[in-house]
């Protein structure tokens, strides 16, 4: 099918090489009997077509005994016995990209299946009392009633025992931290109903309550399970990504033999093997070897750094060119990710603070309703005398102000905006994220991998001489490096007419080729100029020492970096840089944007401190980042949010995850948040207005079930269909749209963490 | 009025049956894969490669 090709040429390069049949195997489960399973998230099936090729494709491989596509989560479930199959493989030969992730956490969700009986079974309970409550609305004879109502209460109780649970719970542990939320008022309401329509049964009185009382569970749990649900995808999604940090390495034990052991299991003074093309797992030294290390999600730097014996290293950096062997001077939980995530866990404070919007307005709601009903209890019975009729009467009141369209007020507006960020390839956490987002007037961001695509390019080389970037260019074609593939980018494979032999790549300094008796070196200038070059100076081509041509490069901006940045600057809102990056390459990139408030060389914890004093002073920022660097200030920031291809703990921390390469979606997510801001506020304003018209009837003691079932549902179908009026981020905008996001481009920037970075 | 003494039970073991159905269906893993769902219609039946 024709949507898969441009999929299949994008992912054909080679993505993921670095997932290991060891790694295959550590991640796997052991279902007994040799027989092993794993599941591998592959982002880009979306159709028939490649249900069919993966499923066939992986059956075929020896050893596999099953082999299941689920479509909704973009994964392949495969059982196989013997040894590990090369499945990866597998799948990158049919065109699809596939990772690894963690088999722990993704046992099912049991959650929503609760969630679900708990629906089914109000659905089932109110629809059976709604039959026999219409026959009684219709006038049956007292006998006939009575019994009717006996069934109906029967069958409410399960409602209530089972799916109530959900309301109960969380409205009594609001009130044991002497809060309270839209549960509480839900609760006694539905409570108070099904108490006083029993007694009126066993009395055999007109009106019972138990099709109100059921209905109202029910609908309120339509809105409960829509919002786990779109909070549950977007939460997949994101655990779908490429894992950055390894999942084990291979150990050089003392009698020269090797071990696979997991990250978690080494020790200070093991010495490691780090492949090229790995992640370094652990903090070290480097012992031998020397290389290029990718640190771009680490410390924010673009340029890749040499290291020789000695060399400290990071967990989390990208081994490039050469094998090292390193020794750990640290566990995996005192490594600098773990640091990063003791940072984070500091840091969360201020958005555990953050209290929704529903909450508050329950905090208001809550006691003038129970006060309203209390003062209609009181006054009726001072009127009339009359207990019964008195608390009927308040009831009456109870259900009808029943928060029934306010508890869909606020859900059903964020799920149509995170369905709606979804369409536009934004996952977001949670409904308070949005919330939070509607109300910040800064934007911080990170450099490299945020507002750049973390990929080298060469900047525009006039100068340099035709013939000397065809040679450039064919040596390139010959190596992995950043800065090789952004040479042979540029000008191709290159035709260079020369017939190199013994062509040879220097982990850490460049290649080496010769051709018609003369030297060519492609590297670092002190080392291609031999001793005079002087290092720093780019990347050199030389022959027999003499420069031919110097390359110069730079981080590609995003797509539509210009055009965000200024687009949250027309709507007032601050913007900064926070970059870990050397100061001239990100006043480069902030003289590009046009933002005049830029940090370079940042350690995380003055990043963290630099978002603090903002808060302190009363500025509620986000914060746009990527690396592990910014994974505590991701997690400090009002809200904050971070594009797919960042570190994973970022990606965690994170409220909104952007999954297209263009930076268009940070104005977005912004627009489409404050729009579902102004739609909650004119739900509260109609279920308010709702109130207004129905609560004089209910204290007059006009209402009858019948009128409150009506008003009820009247209500929330109101309530619902204005969420659904969510303009911003509509498909048909998206087309026409300033530069659309390709297919291609999503798989370009999946590609970068293992690939080109 | 007799006819109430069966009938409305029997409406509500249908309502029960279906329930029941509900719950068969979430246990065997029928909404786990929505959109697959959809998609797998359009394939041809596996024997034929």
């Amino acid at each position: 099918m024709s949507c898969c090709a441009a999929d299949a040429a994008a992912a054909a390069r080679p993505v993921n090489a670095a997932v290991s049949r060891e790694e295959l195997l550590l991640a796997s489960r052991d279902l007994g009997d040799g027989v092993r399973q794993v599941d591998l998230a592959v982002p880009e099936m979306h159709c028939a077509d490649c249900i069919r090729k993966i499923e066939r494709g992986l059956a075929a491989v020896p050893g596999v005994t099953y082999a299941r596509v689920n479509l909704s989560t973009r994964r392949a479930s495969v059982k196989w016995s013997g040894e590990a199959p090369p499945l990866i493989e597998t799948l990158e030969g049919l065109g699809y990209a596939a990772h690894l992730f963690d088999m722990g956490a993704e046992e099912g969700d049991p959650q929503l299946a609760f969630l679900l009986r708990a629906l089914a079974v109000a659905g089932f309970s109110s629809m059976n009392i709604m039959l026999l409550s219409v026959s009684v609305w219709s006038g049956a004879d007292p006998g006939t009633r009575q019994a009717f109502h006996w069934i109906s209460a029967l069958l409410a109780l399960p409602a209530l025992v089972y799916s109530g649970q959900v309301f109960f719970r969380s409205a009594w542990s609001a009130l044991r931290h002497g809060r309270s939320n839209m549960d509480v008022p839900i609760s006694i309401g539905v409570l108070l109903a099904f108490g006083i329509s029993v007694y009126d049964t066993y009395q055999n009185g007109p009106h019972a309550y138990f099709d109100a009382a059921t209905s109202l569970l029910f609908f309120l749990l339509i809105g409960r399970v829509l919002d786990h649900m779109m909070r549950e995808k977007a939460r997949k999604a994101v655990s779908g990504l490429v894992r950055l940090a390894p999942r084990g390495a291979t150990v050089l034990r003392e009698d020269g033999s090797r071990d696979y052991l997991p990250v978690g299991e080494i020790e200070p003074g093991m010495a490691l093997m780090v492949a090229a093309g790995d992640r370094v797992p652990v903090d070290g030294t480097v012992a031998s070897g020397a290389s290029e290390l990718d640190c771009s999600v680490v410390t924010g730097e673009s340029m890749p750094q040499p290291v020789g014996a000695g060399s400290e290293l990071k967990a989390g950096m990208l081994n490039l060119t050469g094998g090292l062997t390193m020794v750990a001077t640290a566990r995996s939980e005192n490594s600098f990710l773990a640091e990063m995530v003791r940072l984070m866990e500091v840091a969360e404070g201020g958005k555990a603070r953050y209290r929704q919007l529903a909450d508050r307005a329950a905090q208001l709601y809550s006691p003038v309703i129970h006060a309203t009903a209390l003062l209609t209890f009181i006054g009726w019975l001072a009127m009339t005398g009359d207990w019964h009729r008195s608390i009927g009467i308040a009831i009456a009141v109870l259900i009808i102000t029943c928060p029934c369209a306010l508890g869909l007020a606020v859900p059903i507006v964020q799920v149509v905006a995170a369905r709606r960020l979804f369409e536009n390839g934004i996952m977001v956490k949670d409904g308070s994220a949005m919330e939070r987002m509607a109300e910040i007037d800064t934007v911080a961001f990170d450099k490299t991998g945020t507002l750049t695509l973390g990929r080298l390019r060469l900047e525009a080389g006039g100068a340099i001489d035709p013939a000397a970037a065809a040679i450039a260019a064919s040596l390139a074609a010959t190596s992995n490096h950043p800065v090789s593939r952004a040479i042979a980018a540029r000008y191709g494979a290159g035709a260079a007419g020369l017939h190199f032999t013994r062509l040879a790549e220097i982990p850490g300094q460049g290649i080496e080729a010769e051709a018609d008796g003369a030297v060519y070196r492609l590297g670092r200038a002190d080392w291609a100029l031999g001793a005079a070059g002087r290092p720093g100076e780019g990347t050199v081509l030389s022959r027999d020492g003499q420069a031919l041509a110097a390359f110069a490069f730079r981080d590609d901006l995003r797509p539509e970096a210009r055009e965000a940045v200024a687009d949250l600057r027309q709507q007032g809102i601050a913007t900064l840089i926070l970059s870990g990056d050397q100061p001239p390459a990100v006043a480069a990139v902030a003289r590009d944007l046009g933002i005049g408030d830029y940090a370079a060389s940042v350690l995380p914890a003055e990043k963290l401190a630099r978002v603090t004093a903002l808060a302190a002073a009363g500025h509620k920022t986000l914060m746009v980042g990527d690396g592990l660097n910014d994974a505590p200030v991701l997690a400090a920031a009002h809200v904050s949010m971070a594009p797919a291809t960042a570190a994973d703990i970022g990606r965690n921390a994170a409220d909104f995850v952007f999954l297209r390469a263009g930076l268009g979606a940070v104005p977005l997510a912004l627009a489409v948040s404050r729009e579902a801001g102004r739609l909650i506020q004119q739900n509260f304003g109609l279920a308010i207005l709702y109130n207004l018209i129905a609560l004089p009837i209910a204290i007059a003691g006009f209402v009858t079930p019948l009128i409150a079932s009506l008003a009820m549902s009247l209500s929330s179908i109101v309530v619902v269909a204005n969420a659904l009026r969510l303009k911003a981020g509509r498909e048909d905008r998206r087309k026409a749209s300033r530069s659309p996001a390709l297919p291609a481009a999503q798989a370009d920037t999946r590609a970068i963490p293992a690939g080109s970075r | 009025m007799d006819s109430l003494v069966f009938l409305i039970p029997l409406a509500l073991v249908f309502g029960v049956v279906a329930l029941g159905i509900f719950f068969w269906s979430l246990r065997s893993d029928q909404y786990e894969d929505l959109d697959g769902a959809a998609e797998r219609i359009l394939l041809d039946d596996e024997d034929d490669a």
